[in-house]
């Protein structure tokens, strides 16, 4: 059974008004309607985005010109200073906001004086500075962002997991840091710092960037995956008890012998003494 | 010469004085003892019986410690801790080693302040045995060598002496084990062969020159040598894998680097090595073998943990400090048709330590 559901005279209309010479006009208009209704309803979130964004970059750029310019130059392009053309400041141009989080973010920068290597130092400006400071030097070049939550959240990782970091942990990393992250030495008076307590976020930027003499450990050949077990691995370590007591900061049979020889001789010498001495005696004078 | 005009003589003047001594004239006067007081505690009841008090006390302690030992070993929990010490170990230690220092604290303690006081002198004997003893062990030996008849069966003694003599030769024979020098190339030669992909370590991915960042180092291995976990692909590598992978690594092992073109001076004939700036050495110091990857990407120094050896990488592997006296080989590196990083060839230098047949 047929039952129509536009009359014809209708139908029979509209027909005839797609011929009329504004027709296209009208489509025209009311597609552009459409779409422009469409792009008000988006629009105005990235705008907002977009201004936020920039505001953390200016921010961040006045933040720079006062704290940072002396030595990286107004732009972030760096100071060469001396006969030799050494950095005074190296540029940071490409850096990426990674760099500035690690650098700024563990109190490294700024520095207070010029040595072997940047000191840890107490951080000077607060996580809103710092992640304006990263937003205008990330601004400059593109380079390594801050990581992903995803890859510094070490909770719920596999034991499959967190044997691999140790792997990669023995392999790249211990040849510096020891091989329970309790730091070492380098040549003229720098040294690998300790990884007790370090944020894993901290670790990661710091195996992205590679900072001051440390080799950069990119993303393409250690993925975040196996970055994330390496901060697994290394928190692991970290929160062992010590089964076999003082752990003396984990630097092995030098720092071990000086505590044995140091502790250890002066335990005995005292017990000899006191063993071997007469004690107080009435009416005498000890010679 | 005759003993009377021997030089020596004139250095012997003391006989004089050893011959009739004269202890005003000691440097350092004999002290002889010093006056010996009575203690506190044997003058005053008392204190007599606070001392027996405190070693009593001491020893009744370590009664305690003890005891407390024996229950902590079953009632102290393995995985707990207390002051980052593992609790089970820290209290068995503390209780035996209270225990212990306990008493030997009192028994010093007792000794020091009750037990009888009083100097003696107990003069040193002889070293010596007596006459008598020493007359009895000679005649014993000989006894015994007349009884055995040691003098007149000369084929028992001889054959025994020739059983014992032997027994030196096995100690000799096998010193041969130290050898036999390797007659093969296995130690100038490693498993890289032209074509071979330089792989990262532990992962086994292989590595495209741009995965490689300025300033980079990267633990490599050969193909051969690193499982990836994907059997499909370990068999495509050939990988490997026991006894005979083990020797390998031990020589094959390398690090990638990265360094700005312009910073590197490569040595005559090495220009065209790298990739991009990639450089890759040897692992294992020329000195004594130890794998080194401590590497610092602004001084381009890579340093042996072992004994300071540094090897400058922008400079052929140069030695700058330490022990070490031949640079670190270099790998030609090459790019495949893939676009991942391959060796060149084998190593031309030696890898690992020196050893008298280098030359």
């Amino acid at each position: 059974m047929h039952i129509p559901l536009i009359r014809r005279g209708t139908l029979r209309r509209v027909s005839a008004w797609r011929r009329h010479r504004l027709a296209g006009a009208a489509v025209v208009l009311v597609a552009l309607t459409a779409v422009g209704g469409a792009y008000a309803m988006v629009a105005p979130n990235s705008a907002e985005a977009d201004n936020s964004q920039s505001d953390l970059v200016d921010k961040g750029h006045k933040l720079f010109l006062v704290g940072c310019s002396s030595c990286h130059g107004l732009n972030g392009e760096g100071v060469l200073a001396g006969n030799d053309e050494q950095n005074y400041g190296p540029s940071l141009i490409g850096v990426g906001a990674a760099a500035v989080d690690f650098q700024v973010g563990t109190g490294r920068m700024p520095l207070a004086q010029p040595g072997p290597q940047a000191a840890q130092k107490k951080v000077v400006y607060t996580d809103e500075e710092i992640e304006a400071l990263a937003a205008y030097v990330a601004s400059l070049a593109p380079g390594p962002a801050i990581p992903a939550e995803q890859y510094t959240d070490i909770s719920g990782i596999s034991q499959e997991d967190l044997t691999r970091g140790g792997e990669f942990f023995r392999t790249n990393c211990t040849a510096c840091h020891n091989s329970v992250g309790a730091g070492g030495a380098l040549p003229s008076g720098r040294f690998a710092p300790s990884l007790d307590g370090v944020e894993a976020k901290h670790i990661y930027e710091a195996m992205l960037t590679g900072p001051q003499q440390m080799p950069v450990f990119s993303d393409a050949v250690i993925t975040p995956e196996d970055k994330r077990s390496i901060i697994a691995y290394i928190k692991s370590v970290q929160e062992q008890p010590d089964h076999g007591g003082f752990s003396l900061g984990g630097f092995g049979p030098v720092g071990e012998g000086v505590v044995v020889f140091v502790v250890g001789m002066a335990a005995l010498i005292g017990a000899a003494i006191w063993i071997t001495s007469s004690g107080v005696r009435v009416g005498s004078k000890r010679e | 010469m005759s003993d009377e005009d021997r030089p020596g003589d004139e250095l012997e003047p003391r006989d004089e004085h050893e011959a009739e001594p004269e202890p005003e004239q000691e440097p350092v006067p004999d002290p002889g003892f010093h006056e010996h007081g009575p203690r506190p505690t044997d003058l005053d009841p008392a204190l007599e019986l606070r001392a027996e008090r405190q070693v009593s006390g001491m020893f009744g302690l370590a009664t305690l410690l003890g005891l407390g030992f024996c229950v902590a070993y079953f009632a102290v929990p393995e995985d707990k801790t207390i002051l980052g010490f593992n609790a089970l170990n820290f209290t068995l230690g503390m209780t035996l080693g209270g225990s212990l220092l306990l008493i030997g604290m009192g028994a010093v303690q007792w000794a020091k302040r009750l037990m009888i006081d009083d100097d003696i002198i107990e003069a040193r004997h002889a070293v010596a045995s007596s006459e008598e003893n020493r007359a009895e062990a000679l005649e014993i030996v000989t006894a015994g060598a007349a009884e055995s008849g040691l003098g007149r069966r000369t084929m028992i003694r001889n054959s025994m002496l020739g059983a014992l003599g032997v027994l030196g030769l096995p100690a000799i024979v096998v010193l041969r084990d130290l050898g036999p020098l390797p007659t093969d190339e296995s130690l100038r030669t490693t498993v890289w062969t032209k074509g071979m992909r330089v792989v990262n370590d532990v992962a086994g991915t292989p590595i495209r020159p741009e995965d490689i960042e300025l300033g980079q180092l990267v633990n490599g291995e050969p193909s051969v040598l690193v499982s990836t976990g994907d059997e499909a692909v370990d068999e495509e590598n050939h990988v490997i894998e026991g006894i005979e992978q083990l020797n390998a690594k031990a020589k094959a092992a390398v690090i990638l680097v990265r360094m700005r073109p312009d910073e590197v001076t490569p040595p005559k004939g090495r220009e065209d090595w790298g990739v991009d700036g990639i450089l890759c050495f040897s692992k294992i110091c020329t000195h004594v073998g130890c794998p080194i990857s401590l590497w610092e990407q602004q001084t381009h120094n890579v340093l042996c943990p072992c004994h300071q050896s540094t090897f400058d990488l922008a400079d052929g592997g140069k030695v700058t400090f330490g022990p070490a006296h031949r640079p670190l080989p270099q790998l030609q590196l090459g790019v495949d048709d893939e676009g991942y990083l391959i060796a060149m060839g084998d190593f031309e230098d030696q890898v690992g330590p020196s050893f008298p047949e280098l030359g």
